[in-house]
C-alpha cells in the first residue's frame, strides 16, 4: 500500500518576469501509472515539475495528494511526501565523488561515516541496474552519460512513491534505457507512479500509459498511448507533420579535412583514455563515432578542439598541424565545437543571450573593432540566430540561463554552424531537442555536409548515427573496434563492437 | 642553545593557537560557501567579552563561555545579511570587522591598564611535561592550545566523515543541487557562519585572557586577516590548517627574533601573505582542481532562480 494513491495539479499557473511559463495546468496521476509529458522546447514541462518538486512556487493553483490540498515549499517537503525527481540539468556536485553525491540525498545515510556505510547497499543496487562505475571518481571526471546514470541511481535509491523523470534518457545507450525501463515497469507494478518527460516519442509510447501534451505553457491535448502513435503525438505537439526519417543524398566526399594520426590522450584519472587512434575525415562527409559513454569520446572531442592536450600523435586540419594548439587558434582554423555538457562548456550562464551568441567569435572583425565589441552587429546576429534556429526566447537581452534546456542547445548549434566551419565536432547535438527541432537540426547538419563541411558526430543514439553518417567508427575503451561505411552489412554487429567483444580490422582508406 | 630552541618552539605554538582557532572556523564557514571577512571583528569582540567577564567574575572559563556565545550571536549579523538578505558578502564581512573593532575598543576603554587577577592558567601534564624537550614544548601549553588542536581534528572529522559534512561541502559547491536533495541550504549556511563566529571568538578569548593578561586596545593586531589568508593557504582543509597555523606562528616569533639582527619587522609581517600567494601560485600551476576552493564561495544563493 503506497502513501500516495492519487496526485493532482489543479489550475497551476506560473510566470517569470511577467512571461507565463505555465497557464492553468491540470493533470493527475494515479498509483501504478506512468504519465508522459510531451512538449516542444520551452513548453514549460520542467517548470511544471519543479513546481511539483517544490523548487518553484506557483503563482496560483493547488497540488493535491489523495484529494487533500497540500503546499510544497521546498524539496525537503516534497521528498517527505514521497516525491523524487531526476533533473534535466544534472544536480550533481562536480567536485565531489559519486558516493558523496549519492550520500547527500539518500534517506538512509547515517550521520557518522556516511560514505563507507552506504557503499555496500549502493553497490548492490547499482549491480541490478548494470551500472558499473568507480564510486570514488569525481563527477567532473565522468561523461555526460555516466553523470546521467548517477542522477538516476540517486532518485531510484530513495524509492519515492512519485518519481518525476525529466529527460532521464537523453544521453543513455539503448541498452541502458532498456534496463531503466525494466526497473520502471517493476516500480509501476508495485504501485509507484511515474511522470516521464522525454523528447523521444518511441520511449513515450513504450513506457507511458497516458500522455499529456504541453505547448507554450498550456495543455493542448491528452492521449492514451494504447490508441495513438508517434505521428499523431508529434502533430499534437508541433502542430504539423514531422518527418522522422530524412533521406540523405549520396555525395562524393571531397578533400581531406581532418587527419588524426596515432593520437594518445590521458584521461582525468591519469589512465590512457584514447589509445593510438587514427582516422581521417573529408569534406562533404559525416563521420560518426558510436560507443557507450566514457570510452574516450569526450577526451577525443576535447583534444581535437584544443581543450585537452594529447600525449602523443598528430592532428592536422587541411595539412596544418593543430596538435595541442589553443582552442582559439583551432577555432580560427575553422573547427567548431558543440560540447556534450552545454551548460558547463557551451555557454556563460550569467551573460546575456546576445553575448553567448558570439562566444569564441568576439575577436572576429565582424563583431569587434580593436578593443571594442560592435554591439549593434552582435545583437543583429543574435536576433538572426534566434529567428533561424527558432530559439524560444522573449528577448535577446535575457540571461541565457533563463532559457529552457533545449533552447540553449539550439542557440549553441546556431552559433557553431553559422560560420560554415571546415570541421564541426558535435557531441550529442540533438540531446534535449524536441522532435521538431531535431528534424530541423539534422537537416541543418546535412546542409552543412552538402555545402562542404566535414562533421565529426559523437552520439550514443544509434538511430541518429545511421541516419546521418557516411562512415561510422565504434569506440571501446579508447580504441576503435571498427570503422565501416554506413551501408556496410557488418554494422548489424554494432552492439558487439560497442561492447568490445568483437573487432573488425580497421582499413581507413587514406 | 637548546633553551632558545625550546623557547622559540614553545612560543611558536602559543602564537599559532589563535590563528588555528580562527582559521578552522573560517574553513567551516567558507566550505558552506560563505566568505566571512568579519573574523578580525568577531575576534576583537570575543577578546573584550572574555576579558570583561573574567575580570568581573574571576572565572576564566566563564569568560570563555561568554565570549563563545557573544561571538556566535555577533556573527548572526553576517549570516543574516549574506544568507537571508543575499547581500554582498565582502561588504557585510568588512562591516562586521569595523563594527567589532569599534565595539571592542569602546567596551574595553574602562579596562585599559587593569591586569587580570586570575588569568587562564597553562596546563602542566604530570609526567608528560617532564619529558625533556618535547614535554617542555608540548605539555605546558595553554588550554586553548589543546582545545584548538582538538577542534581542528573535530572539524576535519565533521567535514570529511559525517553526513552534515557532506551537506556543508555540497552547499558550498552547488547549493542548487544540494537543495534538490532536500537540504535546507540557508540553514546550513547560517549554522556554519555561527560556528565560524564561535571559533573566532575563542581565538579572541585566547589573546585576552591567556596570551596576555591585561587589556590592550587592538590586541587582535590583524590576526583575523591572517586567518583568512591561512584558510586559503590550508586549501580549506582543517587538517592542513594545523601545521599551516603553526608555521605562521613561527613566522610571528621570527619577527621578534630577527628584529635585533636588523631585519625590519615590517618585512616579516608581510611573510604570511606572501607565503599564501606563493602557495596559491604553485598549486594553480600544477593543477588548479587541487585548489579545492568551494565553487560557490561568496555567491549568494537565490531560491527559485536558474
Ligand atoms: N527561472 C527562470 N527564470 C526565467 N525564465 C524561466 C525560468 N525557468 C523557466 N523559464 C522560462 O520558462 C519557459 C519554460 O521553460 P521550461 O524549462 O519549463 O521548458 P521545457 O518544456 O522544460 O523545455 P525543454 O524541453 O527545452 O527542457 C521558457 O521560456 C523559459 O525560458
Ligand atoms: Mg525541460
Amino acid at each position: 500500500m503506497k502513501k500516495i494513491q492519487r496526485l493532482e495539479m489543479v489550475d497551476i499557473s506560473k510566470s517569470f518576469h511577467g512571461i507565463p511559463a505555465n497557464k492553468n495546468i491540470n493533470l493527475h496521476v494515479e498509483s501504478g501509472e506512468v504519465l508522459g509529458l510531451l512538449g516542444e522546447n520551452g513548453a514549460g514541462k520542467t517548470t511544471l515539475m519543479n513546481i511539483l518538486y517544490g523548487l518553484y512556487q506557483p503563482d496560483s493553483g493547488d497540488i493535491r495528494i489523495n484529494g487533500k490540498n497540500i503546499r510544497i515549499h521546498n524539496p525537503l517537503e516534497s521528498i517527505s511526501h514521497g516525491i523524487g525527481m531526476v533533473h534535466q540539468h544534472f544536480m550533481l556536485v562536480q567536485n565531489h565523488s559519486v558516493i558523496e553525491n549519492i550520500a547527500l540525498g539518500y534517506k538512509d545515510t547515517p550521520f557518522f561515516f556516511p560514505k563507507v556505510s552506504i557503499r555496500k547497499k549502493v553497490e548492490a543496487f547499482s549491480k541490478e541496474f548494470n551500472f558499473s562505475i568507480d564510486f570514488e571518481k569525481k563527477i567532473w571526471q565522468l561523461s555526460a552519460g555516466e553523470q546521467q546514470r548517477v542522477e538516476i541511481i540517486k532518485a531510484l535509491l530513495n524509492g519515492a512513491d512519485v518519481l518525476i523523470l525529466d529527460e532521464p534518457t537523453s544521453v543513455l545507450t539503448p541498452q541502458e534505457i532498456a534496463e531503466l525501463f525494466s526497473i520502471l515497469e517493476a516500480m509501476k507494478k508495485n504501485g509507484h507512479m511515474i511522470i516521464f518527460i522525454s523528447h523521444k516519442l518511441d520511449e513515450i509510447t513504450q513506457i507511458c500509459d497516458r500522455v499529456t501534451v504541453l505547448k507554450k505553457g498550456e495543455i493542448v491535448g491528452h492521449a492514451d498511448t494504447s490508441d495513438t502513435d508517434k505521428k499523431a503525438l508529434a502533430r499534437m505537439m508541433v502542430g504539423r507533420d514531422v518527418i522522422f526519417n530524412i533521406n540523405k543524398e549520396k555525395i562524393e566526399r571531397g578533400k581531406k579535412v581532418l587527419t588524426v594520426d596515432r593520437v594518445n590522450i590521458l584521461g582525468d584519472k591519469g589512465n590512457m583514455a584514447v589509445k593510438d587512434i587514427s582516422f581521417s575525415l573529408y569534406r562533404n562527409e559525416i563521420f560518426g563515432i558510436a560507443g557507450v559513454a566514457g570510452n574516450g569520446q569526450r577526451e577525443l572531442a576535447e583534444t581535437i578542439t584544443g581543450i585537452r592536450e594529447a600525449e602523443s600523435g598528430e592532428i592536422l586540419i587541411s595539412d596544418k598541424d593543430i596538435t595541442n594548439k589553443s582552442p582559439r587558434h583551432i577555432y580560427d582554423e575553422g573547427v567548431s565545437h558543440v560540447p556534450e555538457e552545454r551548460i558547463r562548456f557551451g555557454i556563460a550562464p550569467g551573460l546575456h543571450l546576445y553575448d553567448n551568441a558570439i562566444l569564441k567569435q568576439h575577436h572576429l572583425d565582424k563583431f569587434s573593432k580593436r578593443m571594442f565589441i560592435r554591439y549593434p552587429r552582435v545583437k543583429d546576429h543574435a536576433k538572426a540566430l534566434v529567428k533561424d534556429f527558432k530559439v524560444a526566447a522573449h528577448t535577446i537581452n535575457t540571461e541565457i540561463k533563463n532559457l529552457s534546456g533545449g533552447n540553449i542547445q539550439k542557440l549553441i548549434l546556431g552559433r557553431e554552424t553559422s560560420d560554415q566551419p571546415a570541421l564541426l565536432v558535435a557531441s550529442h547535438p540533438t540531446y534535449g531537442l524536441d522532435v521538431g527541432a531535431t528534424e530541423y537540426l539534422r537537416k541543418q547538419l546535412l546542409d552543412l555536409r552538402r555545402q562542404g563541411s566535414a562533421i565529426l558526430l559523437f552520439s550514443e543514439d544509434l538511430e541518429e548515427i545511421f541516419e546521418l553518417c557516411d562512415r561510422v567508427a565504434v569506440i571501446f575503451d579508447g580504441e576503435f573496434t571498427g570503422i565501416l561505411d554506413a551501408d556496410d552489412p557488418r554494422l548489424c554487429d554494432i552492439g558487439m563492437l560497442m561492447a568490445g567483444t568483437k573487432r573488425i580490422d580497421i582499413q581507413d582508406t587514406p | 642553545m637548546e633553551d632558545i630552541i625550546v623557547s622559540v618552539l614553545f612560543r611558536t605554538l602559543v602564537a599559532g593557537t589563535p590563528l588555528l582557532l580562527a582559521t578552522v572556523g573560517e574553513v567551516i564557514c567558507e566550505r558552506s560557501g560563505i566568505l566571512n571577512l568579519g573574523v578580525e571583528g568577531v575576534m576583537a569582540v570575543g577578546a573584550v567579552v572574555a576579558f570583561m567577564v573574567t575580570y568581573n567574575t574571576g572565572h576564566p572559563w566563564v569568560g570563555v563561555l561568554a565570549a563563545l556565545i557573544v561571538g556566535m550571536i555577533f556573527s548572526l549579523i553576517h549570516s543574516f545579511a549574506s544568507v537571508t538578505l543575499q547581500a554582498n558578502q565582502v561588504v557585510s564581512g568588512l562591516a562586521l570587522t569595523m563594527l567589532g573593532l569599534g565595539l571592542s575598543g569602546m567596551l574595553g576603554k574602562p579596562y585599559v591598564g587593569k591586569p587580570l587577577s586570575i588569568k587562564m592558567q597553562n596546563w602542566e601534564f604530570p609526567f608528560l611535561s617532564d619529558i625533556p624537550f618535547v614535554g617542555e614544548i608540548l605539555f605546558k601549553q595553554s588550554p586553548f592550545f589543546y582545545l584548538a588542536v582538538f577542534l581542528a581534528f573535530g572539524a576535519w572529522f565533521l567535514l570529511e566523515r559525517t553526513r552534515l559534512g557532506i551537506q556543508i561541502r555540497s552547499t558550498g559547491e552547488n547549493p542548487r543541487a544540494t537543495e534538490t536533495q532536500g537540504i535546507n541550504v540557508s540553514m546550513v549556511r547560517h549554522l556554519c557562519v555561527i560556528i565560524g563566529g564561535g571559533f573566532s571568538a575563542l581565538a579572541g578569548a585566547h589573546l585576552s585572557i591567556s596570551y596576555s593578561k591585561s587589556w590592550i586596545e587592538g590586541m587582535t593586531a590583524g590576526r583575523g586577516w591572517i586567518a583568512i589568508a591561512l584558510t586559503i593557504f590550508a586549501l580549506w582543509n582543517p587538517g592542513r590548517a594545523i601545521w599551516a597555523s603553526f608555521l605562521f606562528g613561527f613566522i610571528f616569533v621570527l619577527q621578534y627574533l630577527l628584529q635585533p639582527l636588523g631585519i625590519s619587522p615590517n618585512f616579516l609581517a608581510i611573510l604570511p601573505y606572501a607565503a599564501t600567494l606563493i602557495i596559491l601560485l604553485i598549486i594553480s600551476l600544477k593543477d588548479h582542481r587541487k585548489l579545492n576552493a568551494p565553487a560557490m564561495l561568496a555567491e549568494p544563493y537565490k531560491r527559485g532562480e536558474r
